[in-house]
């Protein structure tokens, strides 16, 4: 380390209060930017991979469940719920024109009592048409779901026998899902057999949830993909129009309304950031203005020893850098600490779905953050500090004298 | 090295109801050779401080020029000049002058740390001995009295050897005695070979001077 650089320590670490005030203010900037970037970013890659594991055109599901939040709360939030329509609904939509694959889904909710091991929603699905959980399955798991088998989400602990009871069945847990940052990763997935057996047996043991229908032809919603050449909306509006009992809903229109929520979250924090900023970098220059006007002897006694200019300002880019470094990764950590352990409350909170980026992403994020704090932190020094340090010595040592 | 201070004036500009053109220095010529001490002397305000500085290098006139044997220092880019003032040159400024962040030791270690120059602990030290200080190596400046003080920057503008002192109210708010201390050093150093400007208004300087000069109202004459 050259001299100057050694001289920013020592200045540094003989004025703490001085230091520890300009290091909080660049970790509230790192802070800002980093915790902002990873909630908004967070917050695109959920949207994503809901608008990826919902994978249809058009979701059908009964009247009785048409209040949105009951399939929302169930897909976004991961409260358990259920609702169901008899499969006679099913073999009807299948049969309307433009729809090429119509695949049923079976919603339950598993119970607290001891028929159950844990409290989470169960999503059936029909290998011979399934084509929205199934390809997320095989990203994880390559076989084939065979009769009592399950997948997990990524919420779920697997026991150490990797086994879990619902509704009396034992079932062997065979693969757990990479996580979507929805509700989706607090449910379990079964096959059509096994979850039409669960809810057999839920039926058997007394939960009234078919409200009439057939545990064996209770259908929980229809997931439709349209045949090239035909319109969602004209698929959609026939399907409400001539299947009676049913709502069917693009699945663009369920997402659009998440993608406006995300939106002006995403728009609210960018807004909060850029204020941050803003008041961040005016409170950077007059703090560093008020450190150079007060510095100002010193500096004309270095240069009375022979300092160049580039010398001093040298000096106080690396006192700047060295605070913008500590202050920024301090930021960093900060944020870190905050947004990866409460993801879940944070999701929970925005109501919406969240999906952390990678951690390749994350670090990318954090350098840019640290980088652009430092860099703040320099222009701010720099600006405060021209004034300063082209100022003539002999006029300075005669007014401070 | 001998100074060769040339036909040097210092004008300001300044917002008043009359001129507002301040005239600090005027038309000031001033010699300097090796091992000889020169004081100026005059009331505050009367352009000493600014004679100092336009010889330090660290005030540009407003016209007349400034050698260094041959060398115009004016003639010399910042960073030259720079380079220049610190192998050739020692100062003095007025007040407290030393970088509270640094130790006694490192106060005067700085002008041959900034340029990586040979100078070591032990020649600090040295000096450190000559000014009477050196117990005090390892102490903060703010622990220092005033006459340690003026001592350390003494000590600190000798570090590099210098042709050239430049010392500015070495002596000023110093009681009798530390000032006896700083005069002896400065003759001290005179002695060794180095050109010593002093810029005071202590009587007891001229016992110490080889030559003394009177400045008023920005003009340089004869004592």
């Amino acid at each position: 380390m050259n001299f100057i650089k050694s001289l920013s320590f020592k200045n540094l670490k003989r004025k703490p209060g001085r230091t520890i005030a300009l290091v909080l203010l660049s970790a509230f900037l790192a802070f800002s930017v980093f915790g902002g970037s990873v909630v908004v970013l967070s917050l695109r890659n959920g949207l994503k991979s809901y608008e990826a594991r919902l994978g249809a055109d058009i979701v059908v599901i009964p009247n009785q469940a048409r209040s949105k939040g009951t399939l929302d709360s169930i897909l976004l939030q991961g409260i358990p719920g259920y609702f169901y329509m008899d499969n006679a609904y099913y073999e009807k939509i299948k049969e309307r024109e433009g729809v090429d694959i119509a695949s049923p889904q079976f919603f339950l909710a598993s119970a607290s009592s001891g028929c159950c091991s844990v409290p989470v929603q169960i999503i059936g699905f029909d290998p011979e048409t399934d084509f929205s959980i199934q390809p997320w399955i095989q990203e994880s798991y390559k076989d084939t779901i065979s009769d009592n088998d399950i997948v997990v989400g990524s919420n779920i602990t697997i026991p150490v026998n990797k086994k879990l009871t619902f509704y009396d069945l034992e079932c062997d847990v065979v693969s757990k899902l990479s996580p979507t940052g929805t509700g989706l990763d607090n449910a379990v997935y079964a096959n059509m057999d096994t979850i039409k057996q669960m809810m057999q047996n839920a039926s058997d043991l007394g939960f009234d949830y078919f409200e009439g229908t057939s545990p064996d032809s209770a259908v929980s919603a229809v997931m439709i993909k349209v045949e090239d050449g035909y319109s969602i909306e004209d698929v959609n509006n026939d399907i409400n129009i001539h299947v009676r009992r049913v709502t069917s809903t693009p699945a663009r229109s369920m997402i659009s309304g998440i993608a406006g929520g995300l939106e002006g979250v995403s728009g609210t924090i960018t807004v909060i950031v850029v204020l941050v900023w803003i008041l961040g970098i005016i409170i950077l220059i007059v703090a560093f203005a008020m450190i150079s006007n007060e510095r100002t002897k010193e500096f004309a006694i270095l240069r009375t020893m022979g300092a160049s200019r580039k010398m001093l300002s040298g000096l106080l880019k690396w006192e700047s850098f060295l605070i913008g470094l500590a202050g920024s990764v301090a930021g960093v950590l900060l944020a870190s600490l905050v947004i990866f352990p409460f993801a879940g409350i944070i999701r929970n909170k925005l109501d919406l779905p969240y999906l952390l980026p990678g951690i390749g992403t994350i670090i990318l994020l954090a350098l840019g953050a640290v980088i652009i704090s430092v860099g703040a932190g320099l222009i701010a020094s720099r600006i405060s500090s021209s004034r300063t340090v082209k100022n003539e010595t002999g006029l300075i040592l005669r007014e401070g004298a | 090295m001998k100074i060769n201070g040339k036909d040097l004036s210092r004008t300001y500009y300044r917002r008043s109801e009359g001129s507002n053109i301040f005239t600090a220095v005027k038309d000031v010529n001033i010699e300097l050779s090796p091992g000889e001490l020169l004081e100026i002397t005059g009331r505050s305000g009367s352009g000493k401080s600014t004679v100092l500085n336009m010889l330090a290098g660290l005030l540009t006139p407003s016209s007349g020029t400034v050698l260094y044997d041959d060398l115009d220092i004016y003639g010399l880019e910042d960073k030259e000049r720079s380079a220049f003032r610190n192998e050739h040159t020692g100062v003095i400024p007025q007040g407290q002058t030393a970088l509270s962040s640094i130790t006694v030791l490192e106060n005067v270690l700085l002008p041959a740390r900034l340029y990586n120059r040979e100078a070591s602990e032990d020649d600090a030290m040295e000096l450190l001995s000559f000014v009477g200080i050196e117990g005090l190596k390892d102490v903060y400046p703010d622990q220092l009295s005033g006459g340690e003080m003026r001592r350390l920057s003494i000590a600190r503008a000798l570090i590099n050897r210098p042709s050239v002192l430049l010392a500015d109210e070495p002596t000023g708010d110093l009681d009798d005695e530390n000032t006896k201390v700083v005069l002896s050093l400065l003759r001290n150093t005179a002695d060794k070979g180095t050109a010593v400007l002093l810029v005071t208004h202590e009587e007891d300087a001229r016992e110490y001077a080889d030559r003394v000069l009177k400045m008023n109202g920005g003009i340089l004459k004869e004592y």
